[in-house]
């Protein structure tokens, strides 16, 4: 047995734990065995670091090289670790794989996934959004009422009086009364436009708004007709509104919901409570212009009502026509979805048949 | 409104090709089309007169007609009962393009033996030809339809409809769609002169007009035309009543229609003798006053119309229909014809009240001007005399008590700009104005325009009207597209438009399919859902004139309609199926609207999963249903308990509201199997349904951002035995009081062999954390060890062994 003189013995243990290490290392397999190893060799309470805690004992000159020794074989053990680590890594992931392939080989990888069951929105829900989020982007807000409502603000405040042919127009489903006699009369909504009227009465210019909702007429149903839909008026009232405005904006929509091919078209119509009264369209989805069933052989089909804001309009609700200008405008809301995607049955929309809805 | 090319084109040159005329109208307000083309396909058709009927050698119900064509003479082979001799027909010869009345299909006709016997051609019906459905017999043409001329330049036509909205009653007229077409193609306009000989005896003589209620009645005319002898029109009149969708009776019933259609004024003719005392008084009608109108219908009357009324009994219900009275018939000689004017709401009302639609009553009803009675009384008079041989008294009797000064409106440059976006020079919009018969003069600076509406426009009134027609004249392609530039005004949307959204994304990531369901239901529907009372506790609102019994009342709530999808869909699928409606419910206020209240409702059932092969298809239970709910109010931020209840719909034990902060916002729970039954499902269905407003205040914005653990947590399990009727919720709830609890979850029921009778086994895993330390084992311990001293203490729990 060689007896080391101390200086000898704790110069040399620095490398002597280095090769036990080393040794010890090489024979480790898992990820597992290299923690315990690190433990050991490397942690606070490791050979070297004890070690090194012991270095102030020593005289200077020893202290010098044995800690200069142990910080290097330090060092490489650490990178040693590393190198390991990636080898082991690389071992397993390999081995990963090839189990893997194995066991693909043996299953059958054309069986169905697992199923997740996916919900949707209604699509009348997801062209309210989608037109709502196009006028959102040009700053306006979105304003609900009420769909049972006064006859004033569907038909009177509009410059649509008692006996107004344009009431013939719009079917309406009255709403009884408890009362034998009520001086006003309650309706189901024949547009959102009512809503205009209320936004025309409460609001303050300037305003920007855009009211998606139900509306309902006293129809028969068939393949064209029900008796409640759904309609998103507009309005905008601020100083210096024109009907380039109109134009501009409508113009805008129309690109952003139906494409930029669609050409479209703008002509005169009439609507009481606007003037000059509008009428968009857009060139047949179908026939590209040319003419065709859908589109009755003209070629367009409407997609909108718009127009200035009738003066009397506004200033029945309080603002000044003198003042402020104010367009206004009403989006059907199954026609375009209809048109987008083939339906020929608006029926169907309020069928809650998940054959149908599920297409969406 | 129909109207024929050929009667157009008396008034105004057509000058560009049709469909250019037709998009300009379209551009300007009135969307044009071309309804039909009459005769496009007659060629070879032709004129000709029968000259000889001979029996068929062969056939007793056939004929052989010799037609002249004026340079020759054919033969065919008829069938039809109408031949005569003298009849002018049209005659198609072999080659010629008919239309196949059996087959409804256009084919070319071949030369053919009937019954031994050739046919070189044949006499054609209307359907034949394509005129009308008729096919009784051959087309018989008027006696004075030129022989030898094709029929196409004889009957060829075109009529166009127009769609004419609520404002241009001028426009229900083909002189005023003339003055249109003028205006758009830059023509100018020529009118039908009018004049007659006048008798010697003055209107005035033989009739007096009273008017007690010029309130409903501004101005009324009338002429007496005497001698008269009622026969058929002329086939062209004829032609352009049928052109334009009218039916052709007599002379005078249909030169009324010829003018009203001519000039868009509604004329009505009485037989003159048998108006009593020779006078008219329009007058209000009593209440319950009957009159027997032209269609033989009994009609009450009320204060509210009006009527023409001679001295004993009223003979006409103002502008809606003449009364049987007074009408013309084939005795009659004389006739008092009427132009008038009268209030259009009370025309509107009485029309829609008595349910008489007619073309007159919706002339009237849209407001046409009272200046334009005479010209048209004038132009219907000369008609008549004309084709019924009479003759007309001197004069028109004019009572006119409700004249009103025509008013210039006054534009100016600026504000056409202001309201356009445009700037248009004042000779552009005085030209404008002007191709419409606008009286127009430039004043101020240059920059005003002062303008008269011509009498027909009715529907001018301010300066924006001017501005329309300036705008509609030059073209709205004109006006240019600019995006908004005023600054975007200050938003403050509402609360729960937005919660809207955030609850159907959450429900649909949850895999429900969002449905849109009619408002509009039946009592018969809503008592499905009451298992017990049968009769919900509030009427739901009615609706006066509901379309079906299915859609008379407005839904007090969701759950029936969805019932009534599930049960439907359930019929086509057997898969799970989970569904949703976002929406109002109404519920009735007195002497206001409804509250309309956004509810969320759902309904779930099936199997869990879809059957597969690598699942059972275990159903859905409560659980599901609760753990939708809780997994939207845990998105919400809500938090929200849940409590028994008694809900009649639901089953009376598997059922919880939903509290939050003491206040119900919703129910969740089981479909009682009686409401299951009267909605036709067999299987177990679970709802869930949340008012939205109620909601919303335990949603908006409460949530602070909790940090993320820094040291890490300890997870113990613990077994409890415990009596059967503890619930869950209070184990839980001691458990949780503790600190160092950071999450409580259960992941074992149980009740059997392994406990004793009475008891169940409930497991918990604890997840106990610092938010300041690294836990030892022993702290975990000691905290244990007191939550079980109290479960022991307070519910009797023990650990399982």
């Amino acid at each position: 047995m060689v007896i080391w003189s101390q200086g000898e013995e704790m110069s040399q243990q620095p490398e002597q734990i280095r090769l036990n290490a080393l040794r010890e290392l090489e024979g480790i397999t898992g990820i597992d065995g290299l923690e315990s190893w690190r433990v050991r060799y490397l942690g606070r309470k490791g050979e070297l670091t004890m070690i090194l805690r012991g270095l102030s004992a020593l005289p200077l000159e020893e202290r010098k090289t044995v800690g200069a020794s142990a910080n290097r074989v330090r060092a490489d053990l650490e990178e040693s670790l590393r190198r390991k680590a990636e080898e082991l890594k690389a071992e397993l992931e390999k081995r990963a794989v090839r189990g893997g392939g194995a066991e693909l080989a043996r299953g059958d990888i054309t069986l169905p996934g697992r199923h997740y069951p996916l919900g949707r929105l209604h699509p009348i829900t997801q062209t309210l959004d989608a037109m709502c989020d196009i006028f959102a982007s040009m700053g306006f807000q979105v304003m609900e009422g009420p769909e049972v409502e006064w006859d004033y603000y569907n038909f009177e405040a509009l410059n649509i009086p008692g006996e107004h042919p344009a009431r013939d127009t719009m079917s309406t489903c009255w709403v009884e009364s408890e009362a034998e006699r009520e001086d006003r009369l309650r309706l189901l909504r024949t547009h959102t436009t009512a809503v205009s009227a209320r936004v025309i009465e409460t609001m303050e210019p300037p305003i920007r708004v855009i009211e998606p909702g139900k509306i309902y007429r006293y129809e028969a149903s068939d393949a064209t007709h029900v008796p409640m839909f759904h309609q998103v008026d507009g309005l905008v009232v601020d100083k210096g509104i024109t009907m380039a405005d109109l134009k501009g904006t409508l113009y805008e929509f129309a690109r952003r919901y139906f494409g930029e091919d669609r050409k479209v078209r703008f002509r005169c119509d009439y609507f009481p409570f606007v003037e000059p009264g509008v009428e968009m369209a857009i060139d047949c989805l179908v026939c590209n212009g040319k003419g065709c069933r859908l589109c009755g052989d003209s070629g367009w089909i409407e997609i909108l009502g718009a127009g200035m804001t009738h003066p009397d309009v506004l200033r029945r609700g309080g603002i000044d026509p003198d003042v402020y200008t104010s367009f206004a405008f009403g989006i059907g809301v199954e026609r375009p979805h209809m048109l987008r995607y083939g339906v020929d049955d608006i029926r169907l929309y309020f069928g809650s048949d998940l054959r149908f809805l599920r297409q969406f | 409104m129909k109207a024929s090319l050929n009667w157009l084109e008396e008034y105004v040159d057509i000058t560009l090709p049709l469909d250019d005329v037709l998009n300009r109208l379209t551009m300007a307000g009135f969307e044009g089309r071309v309804l039909q083309s009459i005769g496009d396909s007659w060629e070879g058709i032709v004129i000709g007169q029968i000259t000889a009927v001979n029996p068929h050698p062969n056939a007793d119900r056939l004929t052989l007609v010799t037609i002249d064509l004026g340079p020759r003479q054919e033969t065919v082979v008829c069938g039809a009962p109408n031949v005569a001799v003298g009849a002018r027909v049209a005659f198609a010869p072999v080659g010629s393009q008919l239309i196949n009345p059996h087959t409804g299909k256009t084919e070319r006709l071949k030369s053919a033996r009937i019954r031994g016997v050739v046919s070189s051609g044949m006499a054609c019906s209307e359907k034949e030809l394509g005129i009308s459905e008729n096919h009784e017999g051959i087309l018989v043409l008027p006696a004075e339809a030129p022989v030898g001329t094709p029929l196409a330049d004889y009957l060829g036509d075109v009529v166009i409809n127009l769609d004419v909205t609520p404002n241009r009653p001028d426009c229900l007229s083909i002189i005023g769609i003339s003055r249109e077409i003028a205006a758009l193609t830059g023509q100018d306009i020529h009118l039908p002169g009018v004049s007659y000989q006048e008798g010697a005896s003055s209107v005035d003589q033989h009739i007096s007009v009273e008017i007690s209620a010029p309130d409903l009645c501004p101005r009324y005319c009338a002429s007496l035309i005497t001698g008269v002898k009622l026969a058929e029109s002329p086939g062209w009149m004829q032609q352009r009543l049928v052109a334009c969708g009218m039916r052709p009776i007599n002379n005078v019933v249909d030169v009324t229609n010829y003018v009203m259609l001519e000039y868009g004024q509604p004329l009505h003719a009485f037989d003159y003798e048998r108006l009593r005392g020779k006078k008219i008084i329009v007058r209000r009608a009593a209440d319950s006053e009957m009159i027997v109108s032209l269609d033989g219908v009994e009609r009450v009357l009320s204060r509210d119309m009006l009527v023409i009324a001679d001295e004993e009994r009223s003979v006409a219900v103002a502008g809606v229909m003449g009364g049987a009275n007074s009408e013309v018939t084939e005795q009659t000689t004389s006739i008092l014809l009427e132009a008038a004017s009268f209030n259009p709401a009370s025309i509107h009302y009485t029309g829609r009240t008595l349910s008489m639609p007619s073309e007159a009553c919706m002339r009237f009803e849209r407001g046409i001007s009272p200046e334009l009675t005479t010209a048209t009384l004038k132009r219907a008079t000369q008609l008549i005399a004309e084709l019924g041989g009479g003759e007309a008294a001197g004069g028109i009797i004019d009572v006119y008590p409700g004249r009103v000064e025509p008013e210039p409106i006054t534009i100016t440059t600026g504000e056409v700009k202001r309201v356009l976006g445009i700037e248009f020079s004042p000779e552009q919009i005085v030209g404008a104005l002007a191709s419409l018969g606008f009286d127009c003069r430039q004043a101020g600076s240059g920059a005003e325009v002062v303008a008269t509406a011509p009498y027909w426009r009715s529907d001018i009134n301010l300066p924006v009207d001017l501005i329309e027609e300036v705008a509609r004249i030059i073209g709205y392609d004109e006006i240019p597209m600019t995006m908004l530039s005023q600054p975007i005004p200050r938003q403050n949307p509402e609360p729960v438009i937005g919660l809207k959204r955030e609850v159907r994304r959450v429900l649909t990531g949850l895999g429900f399919q969002e449905i849109i369901s009619y408002t509009l239901t039946s009592l018969e529907l809503l008592s499905r859902l009451l298992p017990e009372s049968h009769s919900p506790a509030i009427t739901p609102l009615r609706v006066t004139n509901p379309m079906t019994v299915e859609q008379e009342y407005l839904r007090p709530d969701l759950r029936a309609n969805l019932l009534s999808a599930f049960s439907a869909n359930r019929g086509r699928l057997d898969s799970g199926i989970r569904i949703f409606e976002l929406g109002r419910v109404y519920l009735p206020r007195e002497r206001d609207l409804p509250d309309e209240v956004e509810v969320l409702c759902g309904v779930l059932g099936g199997p869990r999963h879809e059957k597969s092969w690598y699942d059972d298809e275990k159903s859905v239970d409560f659980f599901d249903a609760k753990g939708v709910v809780q997994a939207l109010l845990g998105q919400l931020g809500v938090a929200a308990g849940f409590e028994g209840c008694r809900d009649e719909s639901l089953h009376p034990a598997k059922q919880a509201a939903i509290v939050a902060d003491g206040r119900n916002v919703g129910v969740v729970g089981e479909l009682h199997p009686g409401v299951l039954e009267a909605f036709e499902i067999a299987e177990s269905v679970y709802l869930f349904e949340i008012s939205l407003p109620a909601l919303l205040p335990f949603t908006v914005g409460h949530r602070i951002f909790q940090p993320i653990p820094r040291f890490p947590a300890i997870v113990r399990d613990m077994a409890l035995v415990i009596d059967a009727g503890v619930a869950h919720q209070r184990v839980v709830d001691i458990i949780e009081s503790f600190p160092l609890v950071e999450q409580v979850a259960i992941f074992d029921v149980y009740t059997g062999d392994q406990v004793p009778p009475g008891k169940k086994s409930l497991a918990y895993r604890v997840t106990y954390q610092s938010p300041a330390h690294t836990l030892t084992d022993e702290e975990v311990k000691r905290v244990q060890k007191r939550i079980l001293d109290r479960l022991s203490q307070e519910l009797g729990a023990g650990l399982r062994g």
